[in-house]
């Protein structure tokens, strides 16, 4: 028998809406495969997995793994960074060093407490904040300019600079940012006050939920609506063309490392803001690069890159839930995010082609 | 003396696995696929080879449970890229998120664990000449098979058919379809070694380098390899001296931090990934060198018309 | 059927289905031995999928292939040279970074030993007078050069058939004399050639039979001698062709666009530099440049473009202005409008729809498309409509991906979208590449019909029919450097011929000598 593809005349629609659909069934089945091999039941370790928190949905208690405001606040951050990337990998600008990016703001905004512990105003938090978003972006200028300037590949510069970043955090905390009253814990000072990011009347809910909603609208409108836009999405799929439109590959390069990278920056400020309280060596579960499945999964679509990002927070929480009742490591959320990205890179070539199985008894898998 | 030797036997060691999954990739890449997931490819061996020799008690039998981790999951990144003709860059950063995944999720039970180390060989009289005998003569095994395979790659890919043949479909996939070669299977072919030699580069790290597992212990060597292959200009032989200055650039950092220079030793760590970018700016900067040898088909997706 | 041994290859009711497409519908080709067989058509009438199957690299949804009389299934290339089938492809099946011995021992059966092969390639070239060197990377060779790698390739392998994929279409007219000269050698010694082409004239001259194909199908099998040229098109199209109306104008006006001294580097080791190249283009006028593939055509309309910035500023003068320095959108700005070679992926986003393509070229100068940065699709998709409608764009669906329209039916669209907006100054590379003969002169009128209104046209082709039916005047570009002009009428196809080997480059004196 033998695999092989047709070339459509065009995208087929259809497939651009279920290939994420179909990419997350097949993550399932997989997911129960998986958990048969550790001898657990499939279904019920599913179901604790995906499905049993459901019910906790609009719980108020933060101490349940599956609570609304739990999911919003993991999927928040993985939002923010998903929508920024999806710009830049629709403009095959491969910007894959946002994690380094979101350390990077979470750095330049976190010296503010560092420096001034003692200043409370609004300002604080607008200042913060700024600088996360411009630490995130002055970390993705390297290798915007490094592709720019030299041609240096953006996917190696990018990703190397994650590592760089992060032991320049490692020295900070345990150096010279160390807080004097933190028992020699590898910490700065706990963020109080402005320092933080406000939430939305007694729930856990934060301003990032918020920037992580309009970021996507916005960017979705970006896309869809303006020159910008259409100018982004010609240079990443022709870029010969892009230039005989008078586009410029340069200044594409830099938009989508910018604005990627502020994002970044920005959701990492918000996590040092919010969920971690402080700067300490390891301030994200990889939600950088996470965020680079939420963006396949979201059809590089911002939009969709927020409905993902939900999809990949209940992998972590699931994973998290799925320690404490079935007693499996939450490193299988690893796992399960790494399998969902091959099956939607599977499920995207029913985009372009038709998939058909030859065989003595021909079977056509037509879509 | 003993140190200079000491600090020699260690760049040798550190050089190594770069160069086993450096000289893997460069063959892919020959044949004009580019696999971003040579670090997953790593981890997976790692683990899998750390695995092997402690349920067995033989490092070999490691050696080869890693081989074949990598090669493994190459498989999947081939029937992924070449049948499926997915997005070769995005598919490689999935497989190095699932290698990293799975490898994290395999090893839990490892960490902390003694290993099994690979020996080094001892041959009598030569091993014992001063200063050059251990280097020359006192290597583990895979030193000198990364040195060999090395060759035989260079061999191969400039002096035989079969080499003719991957830079022909690296070069131009529809001049070599339309020659009657089979595109897919010569690269699947290459991505399955290279996948190999990934996994063989990982097992030498958990068996040989520091023989025990630790998560992420492949610390972006793999991204380093791949950096190698450019910096090398697709060249075994420049592939391999680039090995060597990396791995010289890893251990120096080491070597201050031990001397205490006064600075803070993250810093010290940092210098690989620095020194890697600086040598892709420098080395991607030249157009003329890197045009000349670059696959010209290299990341291009490819379809056969029937 | 009985063997009949007559035959060196039969073709016998061969159908080949592409999806819903009947690319090869019941063909029945017969070849005997010794004899220069021509296979003519219109673009995609299907010739090229029939030899593809003849040389392995497709398989026959039905039908059969006999080799001197013996069923034979011809699997794949290897097989068909095994057989004896040699095959030189329109679009070179080469590799660029690989020696000419390299090239060639990827074809050759048996032990690798490019010492021992490089010693049959001096032999065999010399023994043909096809001029090689073994040790020479592609990369570095001219297009005629690569075509003898070609021949010389199928050559070595002493083949019995040799198939030839409109091998003149790249070729001057001196080198394609030449190349007849080897066919002619080969067919006496007994070696069967088929013959693609659709420049009738030279078939009429070179080929013993010829075989006609028209939408899949064949529908006639004469002996090209006792036609004419006409009544061979004829056979191709299946009605009368379109005639360009042209009256030939001398009274041209003011210059529209002017090139002085145009100079540019070379971007890369495999590109050309452009040298001096001093142009003047007046209202009213076509002028064409001739010239072989990659000698400097692509990077001389990508300078004029202003998608590769120049130098100094008046080495470009639209309307008088100085636009050297100037990007692309100025120039659209300025009047001027650009049809690149490439359709696909150049002159238009392969993913994106055709009121998507409106936007790719027009958001600068029509400020229906684009306000205050925002996309108008309304205005898009009017222009975008009209253009489909005056130009006869064919398609399946309202507004379709670039990417699945038909060659001719793109170009027609790709034009169309500049035309519309009734340039000063075009523009055009390659205007009718690859596209069948009812697009073609469609497009080719519509550029006389505009240049005729007070626009001044520049068409870059290799197309010397398609250059003498249009142009007003001729010039010749070779290794980066231009000619001067020739009124069309005043120069013959061996003068062009002359200069397109390269003969203007260093006396240009003798050359115009010879011209006057």
């Amino acid at each position: 028998m033998r695999l092989v593809l047709e070339k459509r005349a065009e995208r087929s629609r259809r497939m651009t809406v279920l290939s994420p659909v179909i990419a997350i069934a097949l993550t399932l089945i997989t997911g129960a495969i998986v958990f048969t091999f550790m001898g657990l039941d499939p279904l019920e370790a599913l179901y604790v997995y995906f499905l049993d928190p459901v019910k906790y949905f609009w719980t108020r208690n933060p101490d349940d793994f599956w609570s609304l405001e739990q999911l919003a606040v993991k999927a928040a951050p993985l939002a923010l960074i998903g929508a920024g990337l999806s710009v830049s990998y629709l403009a095959n600008v491969w910007n894959i060093g946002a994690e380094g990016q979101l350390t990077a703001g979470a750095v330049a905004g976190g010296a503010i407490p560092v420096f001034f512990p003692e200043w409370q105003s609004p300002l604080t938090l607008v200042a913060m904040l700024l600088m996360g978003a411009a630490g995130g972006m002055a970390w993705s200028a390297i290798p915007a300019f490094l592709k720019n300037r030299f041609n240096a590949s953006e996917i190696l510069t990018s990703l190397m600079l994650v590592y760089v970043v992060q032991l320049i955090l490692d020295w900070l905390v345990r150096g010279p940012w160390r807080d004097p009253a933190g028992h020699n814990f590898p910490q700065t000072v706990p963020f109080t006050g402005w320092q933080t990011l406000p939430v939305f009347g007694d729930s856990t809910i934060h301003l990032g939920v918020l920037f992580a909603v309009v970021a996507a609208i916005a960017l979705a409108f970006l896309m869809g609506s303006t020159l910008k836009g259409f100018e982004i999405r010609v240079l990443g799929t022709a870029p010969r063309a892009g230039r005989f439109a008078g586009f410029s590959r340069e200044g594409a390069v830099w938009f989508c490392f910018l604005l990627s990278g502020g994002l970044a920056g920005l959701a990492g400020i918000g996590e040092v803001m919010n969920t971690v309280g402080q700067l300490q060596p390891s301030i994200s579960p990889g939600y950088g690069f996470t965020a680079i499945i939420v963006a396949f999964l979201g059809r590089l679509n911002p939009v969709g890159a927020l409905v993902a990002a939900v999809v990949l927070a209940i992998s972590y929480l699931g994973g998290e839930a799925a320690q404490v009742t079935l007693g499996v490591s939450d490193k299988i959320a690893r796992v399960f995010q790494g399998i969902l990205l091959f099956y939607i890179l599977a499920c995207d070539t029913l985009i372009l082609y038709r998939v058909k199985l030859l065989s003595r008894a021909t079977v056509e898998l037509r879509a | 003396m003993n140190e200079l030797l000491s600090v020699i036997l260690t760049i040798i060691t550190a050089s190594t696995p770069l160069l086993l999954a450096a000289i893997g990739e460069l063959v892919v890449e020959r044949s004009g696929v580019l696999n971003l997931g040579v670090e997953g490819m790593m981890a997976i061996g790692a683990v899998c080879g750390f695995g092997a020799a402690l349920a067995t008690g033989s490092p070999l039998i490691g050696v080869v449970a890693a081989i074949a981790a990598g090669a493994a999951l190459s498989m999947l990144f081939g029937f992924m890229t070449l049948i499926l003709v997915s997005n070769q860059v995005a598919t490689g950063l999935a497989l190095t998120l699932l290698g990293l995944g799975l490898a994290g999720l395999v090893g839990e039970g490892y960490v902390g664990q003694p290993g099994v180390k690979l020996g080094k060989i001892d041959l009598p009289v030569l091993t014992d000449i001063p200063f050059i005998g251990p280097i020359v003569f006192g290597e583990d095994i895979l030193v000198y098979a990364a040195l060999a395979l090395m060759l035989a790659v260079a061999y191969v890919l400039f002096r035989t058919k079969m080499g003719l043949i991957i830079r022909a479909v690296g070069d131009s996939h529809q001049s070599a379809h339309a020659l009657g070669y089979g595109v897919v299977p010569v690269r699947y072919a290459c991505v399955v070694f290279g996948g190999g030699c990934a996994g063989l580069a990982g097992g030498y790290l958990s068996l040989a380098y520091t023989p025990q597992w630790i998560e992420n212990m492949t610390a972006g060597r793999g991204w380093i390899s791949l950096a190698l292959v450019v910096f090398g200009s697709w060249l075994p032989w420049r592939v391999a001296i680039g090995a060597y200055l990396f791995g010289t650039v890893m251990i120096l950092g080491f070597s201050l931090q031990a001397i205490g220079a006064g600075i803070p030793s993250q810093l010290l760590s940092s210098l690989p990934y620095i020194v890697t970018i600086v040598a892709l700016v420098v080395i991607s900067g030249n157009r003329a060198l890197t045009r000349a040898n670059t696959p010209a088909c290299l990341g291009q997706p490819f379809v056969p018309d029937r | 059927m009985k063997a009949n041994p007559d035959y060196l290859l039969e073709a016998l009711h061969v159908v080949k289905v592409f999806g819903t497409l009947r690319a090869n519908d019941d063909v029945t080709l017969r070849i005997k031995p010794g004899e220069i067989h021509a296979f003519l058509g219109e673009n995609g009438a299907g010739k090229s999928t029939l030899v593809k199957m003849i040389y392995g690299a497709l398989q026959p949804t039905s039908g059969e292939f006999r080799w001197k009389g013996e069923r034979v299934d011809i699997t794949n290339p290897a097989a068909a040279r095994k057989l004896g089938i040699g095959m030189v492809f329109q679009h070179f099946s080469l590799f660029e970074a690989l020696t000419v011995a390299e090239n060639i021992a990827l074809a050759m059966p048996g032990d690798f030993d490019l010492a021992a092969l490089s010693k049959k390639i001096a032999r065999v070239s010399k023994e043909y007078g096809l001029p090689l060197e073994p040790t020479a990377i592609v990369a570095d060779l001219s297009v005629g050069e690569r075509q003898r790698i070609e021949i010389v390739r199928c050559l070595l392998q002493e083949p019995r058939l040799l198939i030839m994929d409109e091998p003149t279409a790249v070729l001057t007219p001196q080198e394609a004399d030449q190349l007849f000269v080897v066919l002619a050698r080969l067919a006496s010694e007994g070696c069967a050639v088929l013959y693609i082409s659709h420049r009738l004239e030279e078939v009429k001259r070179l080929c013993h039979n010829a075989t006609i194909l028209r939408h899949g199908k064949i529908v006639a099998n004469v002996d090209p001698i006792k036609e004419t040229a006409g009544s061979l098109a004829k056979l191709m199209v299946g009605g009368d062709i379109h005639v360009v109306r042209h009256s030939r104008k001398t009274n041209a006006g003011k210059i529209r666009l002017r090139l002085n001294n145009l100079n540019l580097p070379a971007d890369g080791p495999f590109s050309m530099p452009l040298k001096n190249i001093s142009l003047d283009v007046k209202a009213g006028e076509v002028i064409a440049v001739a010239g072989v593939a990659g000698n400097g055509q692509s990077e001389f309309f990508d300078a004029i473009s202003g998608e590769r910035a120049l130098a100094r500023d008046d080495m470009i003068e639209i309307d008088g202005k100085p636009m050297g320095r100037h990007g692309v959108n100025q120039r659209r700005n300025a009047g001027a409008a650009f049809v690149p070679e490439e359709r696909l992926g150049h002159g238009a986003a392969p993913g994106f729809t055709l009121t998507q393509n409106v936007v790719l070229t027009r958001h600068s100068s029509d400020p229906s498309l684009v306000k205050s940065g925002l996309l108008q699709k309304a205005g898009a998709s009017t222009v975008s409509e009209r253009v489909i409608k005056t130009y006869d764009v064919r398609k399946g669906k309202p507004d379709p991906e670039a990417r699945s329209l038909s060659g001719g039916n793109l170009q027609k669209f790709v034009i169309g979208r500049e035309l519309d907006r009734n340039p000063g100054i075009l523009v055009v590379n390659q205007p009718t590449w690859g596209v069948d003969a009812g697009a073609s002169a469609t497009i080719r009128q519509a550029i006389i019909d505009l240049s005729r209104a007070g626009s001044a046209v520049l068409v870059i082709s290799q197309d010397l029919d398609e250059i003498f039916e249009i142009a007003d005047r001729i010039a010749v570009i070779s290794r980066g450097e231009l000619s001067e002009t020739h009124p069309a009428g005043e120069i013959s196809l061996q003068q062009i011929g002359l200069l397109m080997a390269g003969a203007h480059e260093k006396k240009e004196g003798t050359i115009h000598a010879a011209g006057a």
